[in-house]
């Protein structure tokens, strides 16, 4: 089999450069081209080797001035666990108030990565 | 004098641009919000993306607006009055009146030197589209389901097909789906998308969700609640294709088609407007043509980016500030910009001849364009040419003028930005 390209996108920032990875037989990853960035190579060869992607989402609050409070990976975890990372979340719940940084899951489902709060909302 | 200036709107613009007026020295800054606290539409934007350019790292919209918040109520200078609707600016020789009700002040009309719109914008609303059918429920801007979805924990449906790729419909296909409903489809009326390259990859292809470009919703069904849609591929007039009409069952239709800058109180009070941005005539330090009254934000043009709005802002800051201490300068020449070529708009739309600042000039394309070149040129001078890979319309584009090629200019001159082939 000879070397293979894949074509992306890079997401690292709002640019969207496209991307092209050529790959050995072997799938090693043996140049990446198109970035314009060092984080377009390094988006590359995660992409290739392990997505990740930041999640968001929202986890419900008790006596605070709003029912939900929102939430995010404090890095990024990989792409196939955030369905499993937002069906934990959906039994966490927090008492009010909450700060910015406020730990909702501590290493959310064996990531080795935090679910931190990213709102204030202060009592009711 | 009740304030030298008031901010109207403490979203990020409105924010920016008060902080930076009190580190310009204004003393006695009001800003004016509708809701109930500050930080604008960014409170209900939980994804992150935000701050990149601004604070080089990725932040979540509540983080984002979460430094400035922090700022503006450490600021002895600054007072929030939240919860409060402005109703009238009414221009004044050397003064303005800002008209405004609020439950615990009732009817305010305060005056001050300087005023700075931040309204922000809206999204285009179901009306505007002209889309047959009943008026049953389960039918959402984007952003009104964002808001339900992630301020009040209530999920609007679970079938899910959303019309317009925008960013926030992009942004509303993935966490619908993270909250466990069906989105089905996106359905873009337009052959390319409005919305940014990352969210279409992280938001429709991370989770298998067409994007059906030149197609769109030509009739709803249901009569209490939203049953289905019929959707139809369109041809390069936008123009349905029939036999293309596919049925859709869904409860819930998004609608992400555009946002339409908030500009009711800028043209009641008779700032001139731009026809395509639909956001007031202003010039680099975002000053409308009546003096004293400057805009920045979504309300003078849409941004993709909140980190371009707090930089505009700051600029529209910065030249209140000038203004509240100096006035007006004496004799100012003002250099009309324009775009031609692919070239949508340019803003600012006039450009101050004696800038000592290098000046940015942002504007949008109409069209997709691969490996072209973008250029700022008077009459056959050119001033600056900038090769670009990629342009979309959903991504905002600068070039930057320097002060001696502005002083250099003829009197009669135009600053015109184009795409060049």
């Amino acid at each position: 089999m000879p070397n293979t390209v894949r074509e992306m996108i890079c997401i690292a920032c709002p640019l969207g450069c496209g991307l092209k990875a050529e790959l050995s037989e072997s799938g090693e990853i043996l140049s990446v081209t198109g970035n314009s960035c060092k984080r377009g190579d390094s988006y590359a060869r995660t992409e290739i080797t392990n997505p990740t992607r930041s999640f968001t989402s929202t986890v419900k609050l008790t006596g605070g001035t709003r029912p939900v409070v929102s939430v995010k990976s404090k890095a990024p975890v990989p792409k196939g666990k955030m369905a499993d990372i937002a069906e934990v979340l959906k039994s966490v719940t927090l008492p009010a108030p909450v700060q910015i940084g406020d730990i909702a899951l501590p290493d959310a489902v064996g990531t080795g990565v935090d679910i931190v709060v990213t709102d204030r909302v202060s009592a009711a | 004098m009740d304030y030298e200036l008031i901010v109207i709107g403490g979203g990020p613009a409105g924010m920016a641009a008060a902080l930076e007026a009190s580190k310009n020295g204004v003393k006695q800054i009001l800003i004016l919000e509708r809701a109930e606290t500050l930080g604008g539409i960014l409170v209900q934007c939980i994804h992150t993306g935000f701050g990149l350019h601004y604070f080089g790292e990725e932040l979540s919209g509540p983080e984002y607006a979460g430094r400035f918040v922090v700022q503006v109520e450490e600021n002895p200078d600054i007072t929030v009055k939240p919860d409060t609707m402005v109703l009238d600016i009414v221009p004044g020789e050397g003064s303005h009146t800002v008209i405004a009700v609020n439950k615990a002040d009732g009817l305010l009309e305060l005056s001050c030197k300087a005023v700075v719109l931040a309204m922000g914008c809206r999204e285009r609303p179901r009306g505007a589209l002209n889309i047959a059918g009943s008026r049953p429920s389960g039918i959402l801007s984007a952003g009104t389901a964002q808001k339900y979805v992630n301020l009040d924990g209530y999920m609007p449906g679970k079938e899910v097909v959303i019309l317009g790729s925008g960013d926030i419909g992009l942004i509303m296909a993935r966490r619908m789906t993270l909250e466990g409903a069906k989105v089905k489809m996106c359905c873009e009326l337009m052959p390319y998308s409005s919305g940014l390259t990352r969210n279409i990859v992280q938001c429709l292809d991370d989770f298998g969700i067409p994007l059906k470009l030149s197609c769109t919703v030509i009739g709803v069904h249901g009569r209490e609640r939203l049953e289905g849609v019929t959707i139809a591929n369109v041809d390069e007039n936008r123009r349905p294709i029939p036999g293309t009409e596919e049925y859709v069952p869904c409860d819930l239709l998004l609608l992400s088609v555009g946002l339409i800058p908030e500009n009711e109180l800028s043209r009641a009070a008779g700032v001139s407007m731009d026809r395509v941005t639909n956001g007031p005539v202003v010039g680099q330090d975002r000053e409308t043509d009546i003096p004293g009254i400057f805009a920045c934000g979504n309300v003078l043009h849409v941004h993709d980016l909140v980190d371009f709005v707090t930089l505009e802002s700051q600029q529209a800051g910065k030249g209140a500030a000038a203004y509240i201490q100096k006035g007006t300068p004496a004799e100012r020449t003002f250099i009309p910009t324009k775009g031609v070529n692919g070239v949508r708009y340019v803003v600012p739309q006039k450009v101050d001849k004696s800038a000592v600042e290098p000046v940015k000039l942002y504007f949008r394309v109409g069209e997709v364009h691969k490996n072209a070149q973008v250029r700022v040129r008077c009459g056959e001078t050119e001033l600056v040419k900038k090769r670009r890979p990629r342009l979309a319309p959903g991504e905002m584009e600068d070039l930057i003028v320097k002060p001696e090629q502005l002083a250099s200019l003829p009197p009669n001159a135009v600053l015109t930005v184009e795409i060049v082939k």
